[in-house]
């Protein structure tokens, strides 16, 4: 601590050079948060999901449905404890940019196999009795200032009605939230049933099962078994875990993590150049000044440590700028997309990394000129000053 | 008889420039004195500055032995040598070598931070060399805000803060006007007189080596038997 001042005056000595440097790393450190945080939103499911449950979708592809007889035949299988289906409705709320996710499910049964949904019992029966009763997540109910018994006309992109309507009414019953503070309840539920007998096409379909697996069962012989079943039949299954589906799920949108990656490690790879050249240049322009640390007593390996202890200082005061900025866009984007991009979050991991990225970064980009002053030759540097 | 302070035994220093072998120094023999305030004189390249390079634990002889206030030098290893310097000898250089970027204060901090002393201690300690040299009502100006005379003031403060027993200063006058150069001069020797330092100084000036007490000049590498008193 005793040689942070000389350590800050020195980084400092040149303001207009250490200022840029410090903004470059601001940006990357940003761009960091907002990806990481984006990212993040992305590996939500994931993260969420459960060991217990195994996920079914038909063998091609997750937009083909299954047929709803499957359900029987799945909760047959050996192994399994409970099953239920969902399907993806893909609607909006009044304009096209409220999208958020709705499922069509039998809603008794969904709470059943997702226990850290937690909702008043009165509100879960009111809404499996109400046929078009709904639940949403208290983020979507805070979004739109939605209240008990409000009707609430969600527009159809993919399910038209039977009577060539594109509008679902809805009349919330039930409010949820989850007890897991990584989990979203961004989405809508209600009644399958009022949504089979309602669409136009593909009546007596679902688009994936859940299953919850028996205490003590094999995951990969239930997933085995319930795949057998359907071989060679028209509807083939792919079973497999929670967190595989969900991350095949956000695979749609594009391989997030590697494109997230990609782009920071271009951005990090920029910021190792700039930090370098601003150190290279600061140890180059003070070698008389360095030799004659030396000269005082200060030994070689102090030298070697302010100097990489400047480099991490410029870097961390830039990453910590960078990070802090993120966090309060974070903070606002997840609000803004709380129904659209549930779980934007700047994770307390992803903060730890930052910081491990600050000082490896600073390690990284002063290691050379700290090198260098600490092999400086006092009798030659003082020479060349 | 006075006591010995420094000791040069057979001191020689061979550079390699390339293919090109440069002897600077060749089996030099010296004894100082404690207290002494010596000048060294001679033309460049007569190895005056690489005599108080060595006698500064900053190089290593070829040959020979350097002793120092009873430490051995020259069988040192550089982080010994980083820690005698230290405690032991302070440094003045022609061109002062303060860093811009702290105050008249810190740079003469700047020895005392590889010492254990407190922040304030520190302060005070330095505060009280900045007054030796006169110098104390610009503790809070940086370099470049001080005369060319008041930086030196500066490096001699830094050079006395950690009290060493021998101060080895190379041109100290030399980027100065003759009336600075006097005031520096005498300064350097009240320490000597006053403070019970031990000076060596380097120096082309002939009027400035009238403030030590003898003169020694150097030519090729050897100290010349003339010798003024």
């Amino acid at each position: 601590m005793k040689y942070f001042g000389l350590i800050w005056k020195n980084a400092w000595r040149k303001k207009i050079r250490t200022s840029l440097t410090i903004l470059s790393v601001l940006v990357a450190f940003l761009l960091f948060a907002l990806l990481n945080a984006i990212g993040y939103a992305f590996r939500a499911g994931e993260d969420v999901s459960s060991a217990e449950r195994l996920v079914v979708i038909h063998k091609i592809s997750l937009i083909n449905p299954l047929p709803i007889s499957y359900e029987a035949r799945i909760a047959s299988t050996p192994g399994v404890a409970e099953v239920t289906h969902a399907s993806w409705f893909g609607g909006y709320y009044q304009e096209k940019r409220n999208q958020f996710a709705q499922f069509p499910v039998d809603i008794k049964e969904y709470f059943a196999l997702y226990p850290e949904l937690i909702i008043a019992p009165e509100q879960l029966e009111a809404a499996a009795q109400n046929r078009i009763g709904t639940i949403v997540g208290h983020e979507l109910a805070e979004q739109f200032g939605w209240k008990l018994g409000d009707r609430i006309p969600i527009q159809a992109t993919i399910w038209t009605k039977a009577d060539g309507g594109r509008t679902w009414e809805f009349e919330l019953e039930g409010i949820m939230r989850s007890n897991d503070p990584r989990g979203s309840t961004a989405f809508m539920l209600f009644n399958h049933d009022y949504f089979d007998e309602a669409r136009a096409f593909g009546k007596g379909t679902a688009g994936w099962y859940v299953l919850r697996i028996a205490p003590g069962a094999d995951p990969v012989e239930v997933a085995n078994a319930i795949d057998a079943q359907f071989a060679n039949s028209p509807n083939e299954t792919e079973t497999s875990t929670e967190a595989a589906f969900a991350a095949s799920f956000a695979k749609q949108f594009g391989n997030i993590a590697m494109i997230v990656q990609l782009i920071l490690g271009a951005v990090f790879f920029t910021l190792l150049l700039v930090a370098g050249n601003t150190m290279s240049q600061s140890v180059r322009e003070r070698i008389p000044e360095l030799a004659v640390l030396k000269t005082l007593g200060f030994r070689d390996s102090t030298v070697l440590g302010i100097v990489l202890s400047e480099s991490i200082l410029i870097i961390a005061l830039g990453g910590l700028l960078g990070l802090g900025i993120g966090w309060v866009l974070v903070q606002g984007m997840a609000q803004q997309l709380s129904a659209s991009l549930p779980g934007v979050y700047l994770s307390p991991q992803a903060l730890l990394l930052a910081v491990g990225i600050m000082i490896g970064a600073g390690i990284f980009a002063g290691f050379f000129p700290a090198l260098k002053a600490m092999r400086l030759s006092i009798v030659d540097a003082l020479a060349r000053g | 008889m006075a006591e010995i302070l420094a000791k040069l035994e057979g001191v020689s220093r061979v550079y390699q420039k390339g293919k090109e072998r440069v002897d600077v120094l060749h089996e030099l023999d010296l004894e100082i004195e404690k207290g002494d305030f010596l000048a060294l004189m001679g033309p460049s390249g007569s190895g005056k500055t690489t005599l108080l390079n060595l006698l500064g634990g900053l190089d290593k002889p070829t040959a020979g032995t350097v002793s120092v206030g009873g430490a051995t030098l020259s069988s040192m290893s550089n982080s010994q040598l980083s820690n005698w310097r230290a405690t032991h000898v302070g440094f003045i250089f022609q061109f002062y070598n303060l860093l811009p970027v702290l105050t008249a204060r810190k740079n003469v901090e700047l020895p005392l931070l590889l010492t254990n002393m407190s922040a304030k201690e520190r302060s005070k300690r330095a505060s009280l060399a900045l007054e030796i040299v006169g110098l104390a009502d610009r503790a809070n100006h940086r370099p470049r805000e001080l005369s060319g005379g008041q930086e030196q003031r500066v490096a001699i403060a830094r050079a006395i803060v950690s009290d060493p027993q021998l101060l080895l200063c190379d041109e100290p006058t030399g980027d100065l006007d003759r009336s600075t150069a006097d005031e520096i001069l005498g300064l350097l020797r009240s320490l000597n007189a006053d403070h019970g330092k031990t000076i060596i100084m380097v120096t082309h000036d002939a009027q400035a080596a009238n403030y030590a007490r003898r003169t020694l000049h150097m030519d090729k590498g050897k100290l010349e038997t003339r010798a003024t008193a």
